[in-house]
């Protein structure tokens, strides 16, 4: 049998592996290759970029929990002049391909980061983000509804000509409503999920913990969480998903791909275990040797079929 | 950072400051006090075993002039030992905390040349009766010209008073921060502290800071 093909094609995206870097721990510059092994990425989704620079929530923003992680980072980027002229030039042709997480306050917001960024050499592709749970303006309030939904992911397809991902919030009654709105609005791939809205309380000083007051949970604790949503989504659009949610493993990855994803991200786990790409891509390429797969794509949905 | 052995629950690796570094040996020494669950985690991992660490990262105290005062309060003595051993030149170390019982620094540890050694606890248990904060102002009233700069490290809210003091005398200061942390490299955003120039990465602009920059507001 040949080498296990470990290409996928996440909705116009040629990706070498279907392993990403998910929006968010590694930054949105350089920093990245100092310390995360990057040659088993397929793709890197860099932080959200804004138009303007935003500051970002007061801290304290972040708090381990149990077998997982709560953030409330609060977007604070550089905006998109800076991510341009001082970040990018330092991404491009690191290797994998690079997708840019955008954000903003309004449709318009969104519109302008997309047209700014479409023809830049070295974007590949764009995420928008609806779903950040720790900004109040812009981010999950176009995510929870899918008349908004569809309109910021329609405008932004009309400026841009580059793939485009759409990050879904778990943090809604039905996913499903919202991950067709943005088919329907031209999407070409869907991201999911992001972090699960949270709180903790500091027990001394009697307020909350974390500057914002609520944050995002991820980490392993959200897998069962992320999985049946990717579960679902798959059975609601024909677009790629990228499944993101606790990942930590070549099983857990294996999972999603089961449960009907393209590709995955791997987030909160890069804090602990760097190499996790490659330990990701291994263990995927051994999977398919020893069951004789020839590619990814066979086993993409998998667990839907009734045997 | 210090890389938890593999578990279940605890997963982010834990920012330490360096206590002591024996280049001879090839020994680097951490000293923590038992906190939460990663500390508990590490304080029982077994002897001869092999664990993770990335660093040195950030940004550290800058060269000890002569006649400085370094302050420490609790488990701030950890960094404040490390950079007195980096130098000979003659300095002043107050080791402040509530009570004796929480000055756990081993004394063959404080026995640093060239230093002078202060302590102090609040209920007078060991050393003199006071704060970290009334000493350190007696010694900058009775003999102003003497200091050159003072280094501390210890809890927020003696840092802010640390940082009042530097900026009452003009005395150059300097403080380390801690904030919890995920990727000590500076590229997740969430170990920062507010200051004049914005939020900065204590991971990565820090943890020393000049203290006429930082902002506390609690």
């Amino acid at each position: 049998m040949t080498e296990p093909d470990l290409h996928v094609n996440l909705g116009g995206l040629r990706l070498d592996t279907p392993i990403l870097a998910a929006s968010g721990p590694i930054g949105n510059s350089h920093q990245y290759r100092e310390r995360f092994s990057t040659h088993a990425l397929g793709a890197i989704i860099v932080k959200g970029v804004s138009l303007e620079p935003w500051p970002g929530n007061p801290p304290p923003r972040l708090a381990e929990t149990a077998s997982g992680m709560l953030n409330a980072i609060g977007l604070q980027n550089p905006g998109l002049k800076q991510f341009i002229e001082q970040d990018l030039p330092q991404l491009k042709g690191a290797g994998p391909r690079i997708i840019v997480n955008i954000v903003g306050r309004t449709v318009e917001e969104y519109a302008q980061v997309a047209a700014g960024l479409n023809g830049k050499e070295g974007v590949d592709g764009l995420e928008i983000n609806i779903s950040c749970p720790n900004v109040k303006a812009g981010g999950i309030a176009f995510g929870t509804d899918p008349d908004q939904t569809y309109q910021v992911v329609n405008t932004v397809r009309r400026q841009t000509n580059l793939p485009l991902l759409v990050k879904l919030t778990p943090n809604v009654t039905d996913i499903t409503i919202i991950a067709r709105a943005a088919e329907a609005a031209g999407a070409n791939a869907l991201s999911l999920i992001n972090t699960l809205s949270g709180m903790l309380i500091n027990i001394e000083t009697r307020r909350p913990l974390l500057g914002n007051t609520t944050g995002g949970l991820s980490g392993r604790a959200i897998l069962p969480v992320a999985l049946k949503m990717v579960w679902q989504t798959a059975e609601a659009v024909k677009i790629p998903l990228l499944g993101m949610g606790g990942i930590s493993s070549a099983r857990d990855a294996l999972q999603f791909i089961m449960a009907g994803a393209r590709a995955l991200a791997v987030g909160t786990a890069l804090f602990h275990n760097p190499e996790l790409p490659d330990e990701i891509y291994q263990g995927l390429a051994d999977y398919m040797t020893e069951h004789e797969i020839a590619s990814l794509e066979s086993l993409e949905g998998i667990a839907h079929l009734r045997r | 950072m210090l890389y938890l052995p593999p578990n279940r629950q605890q997963q982010l690796p834990r920012p330490f400051s360096i206590f002591k570094v024996d280049c001879k040996r090839g020994e680097l020494t951490l000293f923590f006090q038992v906190k939460g669950d990663g500390t508990g985690i590490l304080a029982n991992v077994e002897t001869d075993s092999t664990i993770k660490l990335f660093g040195p990262l950030g940004i550290g105290f800058p060269a000890l002039p002569e006649n400085s005062l370094l302050v420490a309060g609790g488990m701030g003595i950890a960094p404040l030992v490390y950079l007195a051993a980096t130098t000979t030149k003659p300095c002043t170390m107050i080791y402040a905390a509530c009570t004796a019982a929480q000055l756990v620094c081993p004394a063959t540890d404080l026995k640093l040349s060239g230093v002078t050694l202060l302590e102090i606890t609040e209920d007078g248990s060991r050393g003199e009766q006071g704060t970290a904060i009334d000493l350190l102002s007696r010694l900058l009233n009775a003999d102003s010209d003497r200091y050159k700069a003072i280094f501390s490290c210890g809890p927020r809210s003696m840092l802010k008073a640390v940082a009042d003091l530097g900026r009452q005398t003009g005395l150059p200061t300097w403080i380390s921060l801690e904030e919890r942390m995920a990727c000590g490299i500076g590229a997740c955003l969430g170990c920062v502290v507010k200051t004049s120039g914005g939020y900065k990465r204590v991971c990565f602009d820090g943890p020393v800071f000049p203290a006429e920059v930082v902002i506390f507001n609690d």
